[in-house]
C-alpha cells in the first residue's frame, strides 16, 4: 500500500471517531445549507443556470488554446506580463526572479490554492521573504502552520478558543472568545501588512479572455487590498479559469456566490486588466499573471473527464459529501480536498499514489447534484477506481473476483459454498473483528449478516413439493 | 518569450486533437432561452428582476437589508448632504478621504473636515487615517444589491476599501437591472479602454471564517452606506 493510502486510514480512522470534532464540522456548515438553498430558490431555474454553466464551460475548456491565447494577447495590451508556467517550480522560480529583480522585502498575500499546490510560501521563506496571509482563515492556518482544512473555509476546524489561544500565543493578543474580537486583532495587524509590503500575490476565480481581465471573487477586501496597495501584482492562474465572455461572469459570479457560500454575490467581485494605466491614481506599477499548467493538461488529454477542469473551486461538493463531513479535510493530504480533489488529485499527481481516494465515497451522488458546473464527479470517482484496477491490478482481487464470478455462474458450486459458508460462519462468530479473525478487513466496521439455515432455494423446493 | 508557452500550447493541442470529450448532459435549451433574451441566455435562470424603476429601487433597498448595507432613498442632493453631515456628527469623523467628481463635490459642499482626495496620487498612509471614503459609482445592480465601481467612479482602487467607512453617491438613473445589464453600461462608457480595476461591492466587508459566524468589517469598511438621489 502506498504511503499516502496508509495515511489516509490512519487519519480518517482518527476523525471519524472523534464524534465531538464532526458535530463541530457538521454544526458549521447548517447555516450554509439553509443560505445556500435560500439562494438557490431566488434563482428563476437553479438546473436551467447549471446547463448554461456546464455548456459555457464546456466551450472554454474544449477551445483552451483559442481563449488562453486571446487572454494572453489582451491582457499584454493592457501592460501585464504574461508567463507561462509549465510546472510548479517553473512558477516558484519566476515570482522568485520577480521579487529579487525589485529588491522586494515584504509580500502580502490573498487567498490561493494554486499557490498551495505549487508550495510557493515555502519556496519564498526560504528565500528569505516575509510572507503574510492576509485572509482571516488563511492567516489563522498559516501561524499554525497547517494547510487549509478547506478549499473555502480555510479555518473551520478550529473552535474561537483555539484561535484566541493561537493569537494570545502568537501575537501577544487578549484572550476573548468573541469572534468579532478576534477578526479585529487580524484586521489591526493586517493594516501595517498591506501599507507596507511591496508585492501582492494574489489567486483569480476567472479570466475573461474578450477583455483581458481576471477577476477575483473574496468577502473580507483583503485581496482588494492586496492588488492596490504594494507596488507589484503577482496573480496565479490556473490555465483552465478562462472563460470567454466577460458577460459570463454575470452568470458565474452569482452562482459562485450561491454554491460556495450560500451568498446572492460574494462581498467583492474585482476584474483587473492590467497594472495602473497612465492617469490612474492607485494601483501596481507590474503585474504579472503566471499560467500554471501543472498536469492540467493531463486531465485535459481524458476526454471522459475533462468536465473536471470546469471546476471553480467553489467546495459545494465537499459541503455535501458524507465523507468529507466524517474525514474531514486533512485525512486526504491533497490540495483539493472532497470530491473534486478525489477527481483531480490521479490526474495531477499520479493515479498510483492518490486512486485510494476514489475508493472514499459511497458513490451517492449529492456532489454531482451540487456542482454548479455539472461536473460528473461520482462516475469520474468510479473510472479512476476501473483505471486503477487497470493500470496496477491487485492479484488478491483479481483471484478473489474470478472466483466469486465462478461460483455464481455455476448453482452447484453456489450451494456447496452457501453450505460450507453455513458451517464456519458460527466458527467466525467466536472470533468475529478480533486478531484471529480472517476476515476482519471487513467485520472490523461492519456486521455480516447471518446465512439463512435454510436457503430460498430450498425452501421453494419444500413448498412446491408440498402443495404437490 | 518564455519556453514554457509552447510547451503548454503544444500540450493543450495534443491533449485535444481528435479526442473530443462528451458534450454536457443538459435539459434546457439554451439557444431557445438565448433567443428570448437578445443572446442572454443567462437572464431565463438568474434572479428575477423587474423592468420598472420603482420595482428595482425597491429590489434593491430589499437586498440591501439583508447584505447590511444602509441605504437611503433622498429627493435631492441637499436631503444627501443632510444624511452625511448626521454620520459625519454621529461617528465622530475627523477626516473625509474623497475623489473630485461631480456629485461626490456636491455632497461634501459644506461639510467643514478636512478631505483627502485620491484622484491625482495620495500617500497611502495619509488615507488609511481617514474615517470614511466617499465615492462615486458606475451604476447600481438591483439583482444583486451591488455596487459597481472602477477607478474613474471611485477615485482608484484603494478609496473605497482602505478606510472603514464607505459612502456612495449614486443617481436613479444609475440604478440597472442585473450584472449583464452592468457590463453593457462599462462597455458602452469605455469602448476598449477599461479601468484596470472595477469591482462588484455587495455589502460592507464581512468575514465567516471564525466557526462560520458572520463579522463585519474584516479587512474592509465596517459600514457601507449607499445615498440614492433622484
Amino acid at each position: 500500500m502506498p504511503t499516502q493510502a496508509a495515511d489516509f486510514q490512519s487519519l480518517s480512522r482518527r476523525y471519524t471517531a472523534d464524534k465531538g470534532f464532526r458535530a463541530f464540522i457538521q454544526k458549521g456548515l447548517s447555516g450554509y445549507y439553509k443560505k445556500r438553498d435560500e439562494n438557490k430558490a431566488n434563482f428563476q431555474d437553479w438546473q436551467g443556470a447549471r446547463d448554461l454553466a456546464a455548456e459555457t464551460k464546456y466551450e472554454a475548456v474544449n477551445n483552451l488554446d483559442k481563449y488562453l491565447l486571446e487572454f494572453e494577447e489582451k491582457i499584454t495590451a493592457r501592460g501585464a506580463k504574461v508567463f507561462w508556467a509549465p510546472n510548479a517550480e517553473a512558477a516558484r522560480k519566476y515570482i522568485l526572479k520577480v521579487a529579487k529583480e525589485n529588491g522586494v522585502r515584504s509580500i502580502i498575500k490573498s487567498k490561493t490554492m494554486t499557490s498551495e499546490e505549487i508550495h510557493l510560501n515555502d519556496a519564498l521563506e526560504k528565500e528569505g521573504f516575509g510572507v503574510f496571509e492576509s485572509d482571516l482563515g488563511e492567516y489563522i492556518v498559516q501561524l499554525r502552520k497547517e494547510a487549509p482544512f478547506h478549499l473555502v473555509f480555510p479555518a473551520m476546524h478550529l473552535t474561537r478558543r483555539q484561535i484566541s489561544d493561537l493569537f494570545q500565543k502568537e501575537l501577544g493578543s487578549e484572550a476573548t472568545d468573541e469572534p468579532e474580537k478576534l477578526t479585529m486583532i487580524a484586521r489591526e495587524v493586517m493594516r501595517r501588512k498591506y501599507c507596507e509590503a511591496d508585492m501582492g500575490i494574489s489567486g483569480t476565480n476567472f479570466a475573461v479572455a474578450e477583455t483581458g481581465m481576471i477577476s477575483i471573487t473574496e468577502n473580507e477586501g483583503n485581496a482588494r487590498l492586496t492588488t492596490s496597495l504594494p507596488k507589484i501584482h503577482i496573480a496565479l492562474l490556473g490555465i483552465e479559469k478562462v472563460l470567454p465572455k466577460l458577460e459570463d461572469l454575470s452568470l458565474f459570479l452569482p452562482m459562485l456566490a450561491t454554491a460556495g457560500a450560500g451568498q446572492t454575490m460574494t462581498c467583492y467581485n474585482t476584474m483587473y486588466a492590467g497594472p495602473r494605466q497612465p492617469g490612474e491614481p492607485d494601483g501596481p506599477e507590474q503585474m504579472h499573471v503566471v499560467l500554471l499548467d501543472n498536469r492540467r493538461t493531463e486531465l485535459l488529454a481524458d476526454a471522459e473527464q475533462r468536465d473536471a477542469l470546469g471546476c471553480i473551486r467553489c467546495g459545494a461538493c465537499l459541503n455535501v459529501c458524507p465523507i468529507f463531513k466524517n474525514v474531514g479535510g486533512y485525512s486526504y493530504g491533497t490540495t483539493y480536498g472532497g470530491p473534486i480533489g478525489s477527481v483531480i488529485t490521479p490526474h495531477l499527481r499520479g493515479l498510483k499514489d492518490w486512486k485510494h481516494l476514489s475508493a472514499a465515497s459511497s458513490l451517492c451522488g449529492a456532489c454531482t447534484e451540487a456542482c454548479p458546473v455539472k461536473i460528473d464527479l461520482h462516475h469520474h470517482l468510479l473510472q479512476n477506481r476501473r483505471n486503477g484496477a487497470q493500470s496496477s491490478p491487485n492479484p488478491l482481487e483479481k483471484i478473489s473476483f474470478g472466483g466469486f464470478s465462478l461460483m455464481m455462474g455455476r448453482p452447484t458450486l453456489y450451494r456447496f459454498a452457501a453450505g460450507l459458508g453455513r458451517i464456519f460462519q458460527p466458527l467466525q462468530g467466536l472470533v468475529n473483528g478480533t486478531i484471529l479473525d480472517p476476515l476482519r478487513a471487513w467485520t472490523g466496521s461492519r456486521k455480516f449478516p447471518a446465512l439463512a439455515t435454510k436457503s430460498f432455494h430450498d425452501q421453494w423446493k419444500k413448498e412446491r413439493g408440498d402443495q404437490k | 518569450m518564455n519556453p514554457g508557452r509552447s510547451i503548454i500550447l503544444s500540450r493543450i493541442r495534443e491533449a485535444l486533437r481528435n479526442n473530443p470529450a462528451p458534450r454536457p448532459h443538459t435539459s434546457h435549451s439554451q439557444a431557445e432561452a438565448s433567443a428570448e433574451h437578445n443572446g442572454h441566455a443567462q437572464r431565463e435562470w438568474l434572479p428575477k428582476v423587474g423592468t420598472t424603476l420603482p420595482e428595482q429601487v425597491e429590489l434593491f433597498a430589499n437586498i440591501s437589508e439583508g447584505l447590511k448595507t444602509e441605504f437611503h432613498r433622498l429627493p435631492t442632493i441637499s436631503a444627501a448632504r443632510e444624511v452625511l453631515a448626521k454620520l459625519a456628527a454621529e461617528s465622530g469623523w475627523k477626516k473625509i478621504a474623497s475623489h473630485s467628481h461631480l456629485d461626490t463635490d456636491a455632497l461634501l459642499e459644506g461639510i467643514g473636515l478636512p478631505i483627502v482626495r485620491t484622484e491625482k496620487g495620495y500617500v497611502i498612509d495619509n488615507l488609511e487615517s481617514c474615517d470614511v471614503g466617499v465615492t462615486g459609482c458606475e451604476v447600481l445592480v438591483a439583482q444583486t444589491g451591488g455596487i459597481l465601481v472602477t477607478v474613474e467612479s471611485a477615485g482608484g482602487r484603494a478609496l473605497s476599501v482602505l478606510p472603514p467607512h464607505h459612502v456612495v453617491i449614486a443617481r436613479t438613473s444609475q440604478m440597472v437591472p442585473d450584472l449583464t445589464a452592468a457590463f453593457e453600461r462599462v462597455k458602452k462608457r469605455y469602448g476598449k479602454l477599461f479601468p484596470s480595476f472595477m469591482s462588484f461591492i455587495t455589502g460592507p466587508s464581512r468575514t465567516g471564517d471564525i466557526e462560520r459566524i458572520l463579522v463585519l468589517g474584516a479587512h474592509g469598511p465596517k459600514r457601507l452606506t449607499v445615498l440614492l438621489v433622484d
